[in-house]
């Protein structure tokens, strides 16, 4: 991609970060280009899901500003960013737990739906409906059949409330995203009853199901052995060629270095580095930084 | 003790509870939505209950009902009576919302802030009527004149019993559905189960805040509407011992959890009911009580668990 066709996504610009007397960030500005992965790294304690909050809203810079797509972002509401575009999963997984993946997965597709809650409760709106999206009447056994029957006398006459319609595409595209991530068979398993490497894609499902411009990531790879990472890496690409743009956040540096078009390195809250992976890898205050930790970032 | 007495008459005695404990259900279901979603107990709401009552009085006031209307007139009375009871209720639901607990969320206040909140606005808004509306036992006009619909052996059942558990349980339905099968249904048990993520995920929870109060607030005002068809009078403080014995109902159930507040309503009905004809009426409420913590002692989260999220279980 050359420099010309590059599109600012967002904008980090001169954000500082102050709790109390400590400094979480200190003066940082990077870019993110639209279509691309940029990594975001840094030891222990750099800052950088500090950084990553002040993004999504969670924390409010002390000075500076975030823009994201050309409107402000510091001092909007956390669902507000959400509508705007960005999205994230959590270092800590944090699902939904008491429901099924697949709802999950739905709680991200109604950001984007538009039933009130009077036409949730009433459904008075009536939507005429292809015959292909009516419900099928599929059951063996005799009364389930007959409502279903019931019901799809009842779509053909009166059509589906908007409500349905919505449920119904929402319903669809959670299954898709749960498929696109690999979890498909596990749709109606409780969240919290899935294995540690399908609770982190379905966050990553649930994440993209809200459409974000931007989708990031926060060490997407904490806790997986060497095959779950390459798994992991190949997802991220496939995300990518769809054409979201990546903020990944990671410990792990082969992962960064593999996948990333793009690194900004944070130490003590200071960006101390940018550039592509092989210029990030040369340069000597990364590899001081990095000296010691070794052992961790393998 | 009147064994005789419960045995012999036992579905007329189960019927009565049945009726009773459908008001505690729908009052209950109030404090169950708030504390699955903010684990607040919010005391007011035994006062959004009371609003509702007068704001039931009020318009058949307005309305000049008498005694014994004619079914059409009963039928436009209950229905102007229960869009008042409604309206009335929901609106001091959110406004207690947005006046009392609002400000204290934004600041991050301790629970014991939002507690003695609670309680103060309970006292505020009952006192307040007892100025405006005069301290004493205010009747109603008899609306709905008893009369029995049907009798099964030696239990009859009242036109008012009827109405009063079937609109408990339509309105029961009508939220389970809610809750669990739309997608603001999903936006609440997702702030129940993880606010901060439910916001970042797209969910405006101040709006699911403000929907939860605005249910419960619904809720009792037709629970308002019930009681006024079945007791005919109300009172500044009527919310105060009935505002008790639906927490008692939530908690019973397992508080947090939507199916539990019907369950406990009904059972703790029952019970009061049984115990009065077993003994007199003066210990229904020991007997409620003492049923309370014997079964938290074997169930501390209640008869059906807590967890707005898990109402699907």
């Amino acid at each position: 991609m050359s420099d010309l066709t590059r599109t600012v996504l967002l904008d980090v610009d001169h954000v500082t970060l102050k709790f109390g007397g400590v400094v979480a960030l200190n003066d940082v500005s990077f870019n993110i280009y639209r279509g691309e992965i940029l990594g975001l790294i840094g030891p222990n304690g750099a800052g950088k899901t500090t950084c990553f909050n002040v993004m999504t809203g969670v924390y409010k810079p002390t000075s500076g500003k975030v823009t994201f797509d050309g409107d402000k972002i510091t001092g909007r509401r956390p669902h507000e960013i959400n509508h705007m575009g960005v999205a994230r999963t959590f270092q800590n997984i944090r699902l939904f737990p008491e429901m099924t993946a697949l709802e999950n997965v739905m709680v991200g597709t109604d950001s984007r739906h538009k039933t009130s809650v009077v036409g949730a409760l009433f459904r008075l709106y009536r939507v005429r409906v292809k015959p292909e999206e009516l419900p099928a009447v599929d059951s063996d056994n005799g009364f389930i059949r007959f409502t279903q029957q019931v019901r799809r006398w009842g779509a053909k006459t009166f059509g589906l409330s908007r409500h349905t319609l919505e449920e119904r595409a929402g319903e669809r595209k959670s299954l898709d995203l749960l498929r696109f991530v690999g979890i498909e068979h596990r749709a109606n398993e409780e969240a919290r009853n899935l294995p540690y490497g399908d609770q982190r894609r379905l966050e990553i499902a649930r994440a993209l199901a809200t459409e974000p411009k931007l989708l990031c990531l926060d060490e997407p790879a904490a806790g997986f052995n060497p095959a779950e990472k390459e798994d992991l890496l190949q997802l991220i690409r496939r995300i990518r060629d769809l054409g979201y743009t990546v903020l990944l956040i990671e410990h792990d540096m082969r992962l960064v270095m593999g996948v990333t078009d793009r690194i900004v390195v944070l130490e003590f809250g200071k960006k101390i580095a940018e550039g592509s992976p092989a210029e990030v890898r040369d340069n000597p205050k990364v590899i001081a930084a990095y000296l010691g930790e070794t052992a961790d970032a393998s | 003790m009147n064994f005789d007495e419960l045995f012999g008459h036992l579905g007329q005695h189960t019927v009565d509870g049945l009726a009773k404990g459908s008001i505690y259900a729908l009052v209950a279901l109030g404090y169950t939505l708030v504390y699955g979603v903010l684990k607040l107990i919010n005391f007011a709401h035994s006062e959004v209950f009371m609003v509702g009552t007068f704001a039931v009085l009020g318009t058949w006031t307005v309305m000049g009902a008498t005694n014994n209307p004619g079914i059409g007139m009963m039928l436009v009375f209950l229905a102007a009576g229960l869009v008042a009871g409604a309206v009335a209720s929901g609106a001091t639901a959110v406004a207690v919302e947005r006046i009392a607990y609002k400000r204290l969320r934004t600041m991050n206040a301790p629970p014991l802030a939002f507690l003695i909140t609670a309680i103060g606005l309970s006292l505020v808004l009952s006192e307040a009527f007892g100025v405006w509306q005069g301290r004493l036992v205010k009747g109603m006009p008899t609306i709905v004149p008893q009369e029995v619909v049907f009798q099964i052996g030696n239990t009859a059942i009242t036109n008012t019993q009827l109405i009063t558990v079937v609109a408990a349980i339509l309105m029961m339905i009508g939220l389970d559905v809610f809750i669990n099968r739309t997608r603001y249904g999903r936006g609440v048990r997702a702030v129940a189960q993880n606010p901060d993520t439910a916001a970042l995920m797209g969910v405006n929870k101040d709006r699911v805040i403000m929907l939860i109060f605005l249910l419960g607030g619904l809720l009792a005002g037709a629970a308002a509407l019930l009681y006024s068809v079945r007791y005919g009078n109300t009172r500044f403080n009527v919310g105060f011992i009935l505002g008790l014995k639906a927490f008692t109902a939530a908690v019973l159930g397992g508080i947090g959890n939507l199916r539990g507040a019907l369950v406990g309503g009904l059972v703790l009905g029952v019970i009061e009911v049984y115990a009065a004809t077993l003994t007199s009426s003066n210990w229904e409420d020991v007997a409620a009580f003492v049923v309370l913590v014997v079964v938290l002692l074997f169930r501390p989260t209640g008869l059906l668990g807590e967890s707005l999220g898990r109402a699907r279980a």
